[in-house]
């Protein structure tokens, strides 16, 4: 699994009150979600995820709220990945359980400059940054986290594995 | 192994378990809200099961946005009755009832040495109890009704060690901001939090809750207190619950001395930037609040009322009391505390989470304060990103809510 975009970068403890304000909380259509999108840091977030980004982020990266609805209006948006230098556990759980993937690099955001080309090997942990030509090492994926993920996510791999039996 | 690890693998079916390892396991309890059940539904719709696990060990609240503020919610609350109907959910609480997380503990779904899962992040509340209580997302809680379980990572436990006797008017609320202050918004992510000490025996299970309810702030996946005869004596429990080993290990100890604790307010626009009152005594606000699962019960009841007995609230300051639950409100009624309220020209509310994540009941507009004894003062979180939050305990909210500004309560004569 190889993921590509541009990054667009955030600092530490991005709470999921910004990324996906409560107000909007009464939408179910991803889509909907999707236009709201961080609008509590970045109101043009949205429109600049459209091509595909890469979100990368500081320390703490989807704290606060339990709400599903916060990675949901990421992945819709049009974010392909997270790196976060650490990702909070519920959004964690979260954006893996919907489909989009989370992984954890210390010193990322350092690294990396807004609007550079990034490629992130999901399955050997291995992020590049294409524009500095320079490569990461993040901590790798558990095995079964990998599973959901290609499933496309838990619904998914729950279902597969109930219809194996 | 400590409590934690013990309760874990229980549920996993272990004779042990130890930090990092990743299990499987039974989950005891699982309560889904008016926010996060109907994409819990959707979800559990994809699998394609006819039923529930055990419709016995679910519950599900409508406390967010109750009752429905907009024709939306009330599309929401709907998915969740139908659903509630046809899983023969008897654990469904409708509008009025309570928070979810007050509900799970007076209807009986908490015990000591209990699994439980809530797709609302301050579940980590019910582990004032003893219990292993951890917050989860919707599509998760899906899978937990089709399954009946859950993986999880066995975290490290840091221990925070409490001990001395509170000043007057300081309070578990108190402690806790500054617990977080301490640690900080990261500082125990993906860990278990165990309060212990003297201080923390002495402490109510209303006070306990309070302390529990605010670990996730600290990033932590649980908080947990070792119960004790006043856990037992609350639950009307009389057997042996399960306790730390006596070489239990911790990942770390933190000392903290009660007995030196001032009244503490987290300033905007995070939870971890927690100050003395005093040290920002004078700032106006605008509206004032005191509920939510953190301090909505009836001993933040009493204290507030204790404060406003007899006093007006301040002219362009509004004060909300919303009781965390049905019980409580009516308990507040009877004791007379409802009346001290609004005599006082506070606005009392149903028991919902209201104003405390932006809902309804009380939103901010830019360039308001609020003063809150809630959880959360991200920005945005009560309305306009343009609005201040600070969090502090019941007393301080009350004594601002009468002088308009954030006032530090033992500078108030107090009864």
């Amino acid at each position: 699994m190889e993921i590509f975009g541009k990054a667009v970068k955030f600092g530490d403890n991005v709470d999921t009150d910004v990324i996906l304000p409560a107000k909007y909380m009464v939408h179910i259509d991803p889509n909907e979600l999707a236009r709201h999108a961080m609008e509590g840091l970045d109101p043009a977030f949205a429109a600049k995820a459209k091509t595909g980004v890469i979100l990368v982020a500081g320390k703490n990266f989807g704290c606060g709220s339990s709400r599903e609805q916060a990675p949901i209006a990421l992945k819709y948006a049009g974010v392909k990945c997270v790196i976060a230098e650490s990702c909070a556990r519920i959004f964690y759980r979260n954006a893996i359980n919907i489909g989009l993937p989370v992984v954890e690099c210390a010193d990322i955001l350092s690294s990396v400059e807004e609007g550079e080309e990034l490629a992130v090997d999901l399955v050997n942990g291995v992020i590049k940054n294409r524009s500095k030509n320079t490569t990461f090492y993040a901590a790798k994926l558990p095995q079964f986290i990998l599973e959901i993920l290609s499933s496309g996510g838990l619904i998914e791999n729950l279902k597969m594995k109930m219809t194996r039996k | 192994m400590n409590l934690t690890e013990k309760i874990v693998a229980k549920a996993s079916g272990k004779r042990e378990v130890v930090p990092k390892e990743i299990v499987d396991a039974k989950v005891d309890a699982i309560m889904v809200n008016d926010l996060t059940g109907p994409l819990a539904v959707e979800a559990f719709k994809k699998i394609g099961v006819a039923e529930v696990w055990d419709n016995k060990k679910i519950v599900i609240a409508l406390d967010h946005l109750a009752p429905a503020s907009s024709e939306k919610a009330a599309e929401l609350h709907k998915i969740i009755r139908v659903f509630a109907e046809e899983q023969e959910i008897e654990g469904f609480y409708d509008v009025g009832e309570g928070v979810c997380h007050q509900i799970m503990v007076e209807k009986g779904y908490v015990a000591p040495g209990k699994l439980i899962v809530g797709a609302d992040s301050h579940t980590c509340m019910y582990g004032a109890f003893g219990a292993f209580a951890t917050g989860i997302g919707s599509t998760e809680a899906a899978a937990v009704f089709a399954t009946g379980s859950i993986w999880l990572r066995v975290p490290e436990t840091i221990k925070v060690n409490v001990e001395g006797k509170f000043k007057n008017l300081v309070t578990s609320k108190d402690l806790i901001l500054h617990i977080i202050g301490e640690v900080g918004a990261d500082g125990a992510i993906y860990k278990s939090v165990e309060f212990s000490g003297s201080t923390i025996g002495s402490i109510s299970m209303d006070g306990r809750m309070t302390m529990c309810n605010m670990a996730v702030e600290m990033g932590a996946k649980n908080g947990i207190i070792e119960p004790d005869e006043t856990t037992l004596s609350y639950l009307n429990l009389n057997h042996e619950a399960l306790k730390n080993d006596l070489d239990a290990s911790y990942e770390k100890v933190v000392e903290v001395d009660a007995a030196d604790l001032e009244p503490k307010v987290a300033c905007p626009h995070s939870v971890d930037n927690v100050k003395d009152v005093r040290e920002v005594a004078g700032v106006e606000v605008n509206q004032a609040f005191i509920g939510s699962c953190t301090n909505g019960r009836i001993e933040d009841l009493r204290l507030a009322a204790r404060i406003l007995r007899g006093e007006k609230v301040n002219k362009g300051t509004r004060l909300l009391v919303i009781p965390a639950s049905r019980k409580i409100y009516l308990q507040a009624l009877r004791e007379g505390l409802i009346e001290i309220f609004l005599e006082a020209g506070a606005v009392v509310c149903n028991p919902t989470c209201g104003p405390c994540l932006g809902g309804h009941m009380g939103i901010l507009a830019a360039g308001e304060v609020c003063i809150s004894s809630s959880n959360r003062n991200f920005i945005g979180r009560m309305g306009s990103p343009k609005a201040n939050v600070y969090l502090a305990s019941p007393a301080t909210v009350a004594a601002s809510a009468i002088t308009g500004k954030i006032t530090d309560p033992r500078d108030m004569e107090v009864k």
